[in-house]
Formats: C-alpha cells, sequence, structure tokens
C-alpha cells in the first residue's frame, strides 16, 4: 500500500521557490492520439482496420499486414508486467529531480508491449496490472502501469500523483459561491481532501439560498469577488494569488435568448462580461503568479478549471448568446491552457449538457444535477483528464459532434 | 559468393578521450588519416569510403566527402550503432569483390560532447522520442536493466555472473593503451558500485566517450603486393528486427544465420580462438555466447562459470577490454572489437595478445529503436597464413 500523504508543512520562506521543469513533451504527429484520448481519459490505441492488430508504439502503417489505416480504439488496458526496473539515474532533468522512477514492459493480451511508468503498489514482475493513460507534466499522454486491484491511498503513490491534479491537500479558489454548483463543487472539494476554499461572492447585496451555510464551513473563507470588475479581480489576486493552487471558475451569467428574442446587446453583453471578460480578468491577474509555482513543493499550483458548456462546441440557438460567449471561453481556455502548459498546470474545461437550474427551466430533461457536476469537476481533477462532457446531454452532443458538426448544427436549427 | 579473397588490414584507433570540443568530422577525418599513416596509401588509392556516426549530424557520409576533400566512387553510410563494424565489413567486402572499389576504408567514429549524449538519446528514434524517453529518460541503461531483470529472472543468472565477465575485461583492458578504465576491478567494487538502473550498477553501462575506429579492406592479391598484414574473412551475417514477437528480447538474429556464419567460415564454434562481442551491457554478452551457439539458450550463466574470460583464459573474450573499459564512443563501439580482432590475427596488437590466436570472432548488436536492439550481425576472421 501506498504510504499516506502528508500534509505539507508550511513553507520556509527562506528558500528559493523551484522553477517548474517538464518531461520530455516531443512527440510524433501520430502518437498525439494517445494525447488526444489521455485527455479525455481513454487509453487507446491504434487497432488495424485491415487485420486487427493492436499497434504500440504508434506509428503509420500496420506492422503485420502494412495497411496504412489504423483507428484508435479504447483499450482496458489490462496486461502483465514482464520486467520492471527503478531507474537511479536520468538523463533528463525533469527526472532527475524525481528520482528513484520506477518504469516497466506491460505485455497486452493483444502481444503489444509497452513500456510505462509503474506505480509503487505494483508487485514485482510478473504480475497483472492495469495499464492506463494519463497526461504527464507536459501535457503529453504517458502510460503508467496501475496495480490490478484498487490499494490503500493508491492516488497518494508519487508517481501517479506526477499525473494528477488531486485536491487533497490542496488550497483551491472557486469563484461563485452563490450557484448550486458552486456550492456542490465546495462540498466534492472538501471532501476529497482540499486544504481549504476560497469562495468567490458578487453582488453583496443579493442574498441566494445556500451561500451563508456553505461559507460558515471551517474550511471555507468566502471574499468578496465580481469577475465583471477589474479592480476587484486584482484586489483578490493580491491577496491570495500566490497561495491558490487550484482555481475552479464556475462563475457564468446564463440567459435564454438567441438573437431576435431579445433586442439589444445588453444581455449578451453581460453574459460575456462575466463568461469571456471574466476568464480574461481571472486568467491575467492569477495566471502569472499560479505559473511562478508551478513546482511549489508537493502541493504546488497544479490545476484551472473552466466551467464551459456543450453549447460552446456548436450554437444552441435558444440560448444563442449563452452558447457565444461559451464558445468565447473555450478559445480563450485554449490560450490558457498553452500560456499554463511551461508551468505544468493543467487547464481543465468542464463542457456540461443543461444544468438542472432555473436557466434550464424549460430545457427538457435529462438534466445535469449540480451534484453530478461537482463530481465530474473533481473526478477530472484526481484523474487530471483536460476535457470533460458531464451527463447524458453532453455525452450524447460530444458523440454527435465528433461525428459530423455540420449535421448536428443542422439538428440544432430545429 | 564465398569471401575468400577479400583482405582487412590497417586497423586504426584514435584514442577515446571522455569529453571532447571537437566535432565528429575530427574523429573521422583522424581515422581516415591514420589508414593512410598506418598503410603508406596515399588519399586517391582509396576509392570506396564507409561511415557510420551519430553525431555527425546533420550530416551523413556525402557531406563528410567535401569536408574532407575526398571523391571516392563508393561510398556508404552504416546508421547500425553497434553492428556497423561486421556490416561495414559485409558492404565493403562485397564491393571489392565485385570490382566496385579497390580499397575501402571504414571508419567510425563520434565526439562526446558534455551534452551531447543526452542530445542523441532524446530524439534517437521516433519510436524512443514518443515511448520511451518519456519514461524516465533513462537511455539505454533503463532500456538493458529491464532485459537484464528478465534475463535473470527466467535463467537464474546472478549479478556475480556479469561481474566475473567485467572483471575479465578490465583485465585485458589493463593491457590496453587507450582503454579509459585503468584500474583493476574487483567483485566487490562491481557489486557495490553506486545503482544505475536496478539491477544495473556503474561497471554494467558503458560509458559514453569519444573516438574513432577504422580499417582498409581490400582484395588479398592487392594486400599482399602492398605488403600489408591483413586478417581473411571467412564469413559473415546480418540480420535486422529478427524475432518480433518475442515479448522481451532474449536472443537476437545471430540465431537465425549462426548456422549459415559457421557453415560459410567452415569452422565450428569450438575453433575460435577468441571473441568479441559487443558489449554495451554484459548480458547481451551471455545472450551473444548463447545465440552463437557457444552453449544453448539459457545456459549462459552456467557457461559464464565454467570458463574463464582474460586473454590467457579458457575464452578469450573481448580481447581489448572491450566497451565496458575502454569507453563506447558511440559508432566506434561498433569497431572495437573488429579492430582489435585484426590486430590479433595480424600480430600488429597494440595491448595484450591472445596466444596463438588462429580464428576470430566478431559480433555486432545495434539500435535499441524501442525495447529491444534490431540490427544484429557477426563474422568470423582468420590469420592470413599466406
Amino acid at each position: 500500500m501506498t504510504t499516506p500523504l502528508a500534509r505539507p508543512k508550511r513553507k520556509n520562506p527562506f528558500l528559493r521557490t523551484r522553477l517548474s521543469v517538464l518531461p520530455p513533451a516531443a512527440r510524433s504527429r501520430v502518437a498525439l492520439g494517445l494525447t488526444a484520448a489521455a485527455a479525455e481519459g481513454r487509453f487507446e490505441l491504434q487497432v488495424c482496420t485491415a487485420c486487427g492488430t493492436t499497434q504500440y508504439p504508434p506509428r503509420e502503417a500496420c506492422s503485420r499486414c502494412l495497411c496504412g489505416d489504423l483507428k484508435w480504439a479504447l483499450q482496458d488496458g489490462r496486461g502483465e508486467l514482464i520486467s520492471d526496473s527503478t531507474l537511479h539515474v536520468s538523463h533528463d532533468l525533469y527526472f532527475r529531480e524525481r528520482m528513484p522512477w520506477r518504469v516497466g514492459m506491460v505485455r497486452l493480451p493483444s502481444d503489444a508491449i509497452l513500456i510505462t511508468h509503474v506505480h509503487g503498489d505494483v508487485p514485482a514482475a510478473p504480475s497483472q496490472v492495469r495499464v492506463t493513460a494519463r497526461l504527464d507534466k507536459s501535457g503529453q499522454a504517458a502510460l503508467i502501469a496501475l496495480p490490478i486491484m484498487d490499494t490503500a491511498n493508491m492516488s497518494d503513490d508519487r508517481q501517479l500523483r506526477e499525473m494528477t491534479c488531486d485536491p487533497k491537500f490542496r488550497k483551491v479558489l472557486v469563484t461563485d459561491g452563490k450557484t448550486a454548483v458552486g456550492q456542490e463543487i465546495v462540498k466534492a472539494v472538501l471532501a476529497a481532501g482540499a486544504d481549504m476554499v476560497w469562495l468567490g461572492f458578487a453582488e453583496p447585496w443579493k442574498q441566494l439560498p445556500g451561500f451563508a451555510d456553505i461559507a460558515a464551513l471551517p474550511q471555507v473563507t468566502p471574499l468578496p469577488l465580481d469577475l465583471t470588475n477589474s479592480e476587484s479581480v486584482k484586489q483578490i489576486a493580491a491577496q491570495i494569488g500566490a497561495k491558490v493552487d487550484i482555481v475552479i471558475n464556475n462563475a457564468e451569467v446564463h440567459r435564454t435568448h438567441g438573437i431576435s428574442s431579445r433586442y439589444g446587446v445588453d444581455v449578451a453583453h453581460a453574459e460575456m462580461e462575466v463568461n469571456y471578460f471574466g476568464l480574461l480578468r481571472l486568467a491575467q491577474e492569477f495566471g502569472a503568479v499560479m505559473r511562478a509555482r508551478g513546482a511549489d513543493g508537493q502541493s504546488g499550483a497544479v490545476a484551472w478549471v473552466n466551467l464551459l458548456s456543450i453549447y460552446a462546441l456548436t450554437n444552441f440557438p435558444p440560448h444563442g448568446t449563452f452558447s457565444a460567449s461559451k464558445a468565447a471561453a473555450l478559445s480563450l481556455a485554449q490560450c490558457l491552457r498553452a500560456e499554463m502548459r511551461p508551468a505544468a498546470i493543467r487547464v481543465i474545461n468542464a463542457f456540461p449538457g443543461p444544468i438542472d437550474d432555473e436557466w434550464n427551466q424549460l430545457v427538457p430533461p435529462p438534466k445535469l444535477a449540480p451534484r453530478a457536476l461537482a463530481h465530474a469537476i473533481v473526478g477530472a481533477l484526481q484523474d487530471g483528464t483536460e476535457d470533460i462532457y458531464p451527463g447524458d446531454v453532453a455525452q450524447e452532443w460530444r458523440a454527435r459532434w465528433r461525428e459530423n458538426p455540420k449535421i448536428l448544427e443542422r439538428e440544432l436549427a430545429g | 559468393m564465398n569471401y575468400d579473397d577479400v583482405a582487412i588490414t590497417t586497423a586504426v584507433t584514435i584514442p577515446y578521450v571522455r569529453y571532447s570540443t571537437r566535432s565528429a568530422h575530427w574523429f573521422l577525418a583522424r581515422a581516415l588519416a591514420e589508414t593512410f599513416q598506418s598503410s603508406g596509401l596515399k588519399m586517391s588509392d582509396i576509392d570506396g569510403l564507409c561511415v557510420s556516426s551519430f553525431t555527425l549530424t546533420p550530416d551523413t557520409a556525402v557531406g563528410l566527402t567535401q569536408h574532407l576533400g575526398i571523391s571516392p566512387r563508393w561510398l556508404e553510410h552504416i546508421p547500425m550503432g553497434g553492428a556497423s563494424g561486421v556490416i561495414a565489413l559485409r558492404r565493403a567486402a562485397r564491393a571489392v569483390q565485385c570490382g566496385d572499389a579497390q580499397i575501402v576504408a571504414c571508419i567510425a567514429g563520434d565526439t562526446n560532447h558534455v551534452d551531447s549524449f543526452r542530445q542523441t538519446l532524446a530524439s534517437f528514434s521516433q519510436f524512443a522520442r514518443d515511448a520511451v524517453y518519456p519514461y524516465g529518460s533513462g537511455g539505454p541503461n533503463a532500456s538493458f536493466a529491464l532485459l537484464t531483470a528478465y534475463y535473470m529472472r527466467v535463467f537464474g543468472a546472478r549479478m556475480d555472473d556479469f561481474g566475473k565477465l567485467c572483471i575479465a575485461q578490465r583485465a585485458n583492458a589493463l593491457e590496453y593503451p587507450h582503454a579509459l578504465f585503468k584500474k583493476p576491478l574487483t567483485l566487490e567494487d562491481y557489486l557495490t558500485a553506486r545503482p544505475i538502473a536496478a539491477p544495473l550498477r556503474l561497471y554494467d553501462c558503458v560509458m559514453p566517450c569519444a573516438g574513432a575506429e577504422g580499417f582498409l579492406v581490400m582484395r588479398r592479391e592487392r594486400a599482399h603486393a602492398l605488403g600489408l598484414k591483413a586478417a581473411r574473412l571467412l564469413g559473415a551475417i546480418e540480420r535486422h528486427n529478427a524475432f518480433p514477437d518475442d515479448p522481451i528480447q532474449m536472443r537476437g538474429g545471430w540465431e537465425l544465420d549462426r548456422d549459415d556464419l559457421y557453415a560459410q567460415a567452415g569452422v565450428a564454434p569450438s575453433d575460435i580462438d577468441f571473441v568479441q562481442t559487443y558489449d554495451d551491457y554484459p548480458v547481451m554478452t551471455v545472450m551473444q555466447l548463447e545465440d552463437l551457439a557457444f552453449c544453448a539458450k539459457g545456459e549462459g550463466p552456467a557457461f559464464v562459470r565454467s570458463h574463464t574470460f582474460d586473454l590467457r583464459g579458457s575464452f578469450p573474450l573481448n580481447t581489448s577490454g572491450g566497451q565496458l573499459s575502454v569507453g563506447q564512443a558511440g559508432a566506434a563501439g561498433g569497431y572495437l572489437g573488429m579492430v582489435d580482432a585484426i590486430r590479433q590475427l595480424t600480430g600488429e596488437s597494440i595491448g595484450g595478445i591472445v596466444p596463438d590466436a588462429k580464428i576470430g570472432l566478431v559480433s555486432g548488436f545495434g539500435m535499441i529503436n524501442y525495447d529491444r536492439g534490431l540490427c544484429s550481425g557477426a563474422t568470423i576472421l582468420a590469420r592470413d597464413a599466406a
């Protein structure tokens, strides 16, 4: 079993904060297929469409029949660790700082041979393992062999924790505590072991249900935070920016209009002010200071979560301006992800389907419970995934979008 | 076609150094110049050139011709790492037999800047970059640790078996002037050295360095006319990506081609007076002894326990000390055994001498592209009695 993680000691202010270094990130284009699947939490390998041979490492042609059409296919990852080693010397700076490091060779039932990282609870070879694909600190997929059954404290494994953003012992900012989603996120990150939560609230004169209770929790510190106000964001960043390990930006404005149902731009403007410019303000104020803490000990800055919407992929005309603001936010989030990557900080985008709240009152079920969304977000942090599509509607829209975005557009147009 | 009329002459070595500020071009130029110096030939006498180097990039043998001002009518570039020496000899032998070239200079060399080994590793191959280097970046140490651990588990080899080979090679190296390691190695030193990648410790791992090696290939009658001492080529094999379905490397291509090798040469393993394995890690030496039929698969450990491997031992092995004691000068590592084999058979040894050696076997192995070495080769050379 893994030694449980100890609560990190207070930082010694005399010591220099270490800078982030990344594991080797260079990959061939074809190998990025592994990363694309891992970003959504799947372990996929190429399978030959002609002869069915599973391929690894990623390649351009089947090593059995030379067929040039290889499709990425989901793997269950069960296999046998046939050899393993603990490295004490590495040529790379990232690993050098983290020696010793365990690696191994896994044979899948398909006979594919994988070189993988190896979780500390995996017995010495030969032994049965589950291989999963995770994103490493460079944002590229890396394979890790896990014990066949879950073990105690397994997420605390030193090597696995390098590939996740587990909230355990971390300090979290949740930008809007007044919504049911925000309150459920607070409960979920605390249940996952977060040290404390700063909970933003705008418009203090507006009393909304649930906020007082959640703000009264001992681990929660409420902070006045208005994403439409640059000065407010700046003040809060100055106050807590150097301590935040995880930002969860759940603040959003959601109104139910297309172009013609509401004359003028005031509502669309309000949506953009929070959903797009709010993210931009937050990223400008918190981004730099978090990047500086990407390697700040066991619990340094590690992740940034954006609450987007499945409507960000394709416009949902009844919520047309909201969809547009989320599409803008998605694009900006991709920029943020690229800028946070050198500091090893993961940007996670959540694309829920319609949330079961007042603004989706007229949207037919199924709708996503705020608690389910909160658990999906914490799950993404624990697994280190980059893009999540919580709920049945989001899953279905995602599948339709992958199949053919033009068809989805036409279908949504009614 | 046999290799009867092929002569291998003029073994040259550019002494190894741990690090150099020179480039690979410098080392290859020195090796080529040294072949002229040693043979008394002029630049214009050599019409074929065969080059191996990792650190010559972005150049290949092509760029080297202009860099060095030579105009060969036959040119070969062999990027096959530790198999380069054997395969260069195969290519060059056919070229001189068929008249495509009269005299081929085979050279291999690399530089080693303080950071060049890491850079070579990070972009060694597409598979290595995608699927090996991101996993701890242990380089070949990690790859061979996995193979060694597996071999030990399956065949019962012990670390002191591998240590015995390393210690014997060190004894050989103490007589070889260019070896970078100059102190005797004890079993205790070996077993307690700092861990590198379990189960490998420091003395299981070759030390990257800079240097170059070379030799000339021509027809025997030409060598005789020039008064050059020559070794004869009795047979040579190569194989690439052998046994792709083996889950982990426990054998190399030698096993497929060894019968052909001994048939070409008309000798049996018991006729061989010394063996030069490709010894980047001792487990590979044991595999080569098995695959080249000196013992059966899995009996390597027992073979090691029942023999002695120094120059005057029951099974002289890696007569100049091998890469483990001389150093691994990149692709020149694939020439090290060949060059000393030529010297042993022409009586030109610059180090220790295998008494009365008439036939030697040189094995090559190279290119861990992903999880295993892909290139294997071997050749049998003999003293030229004529």
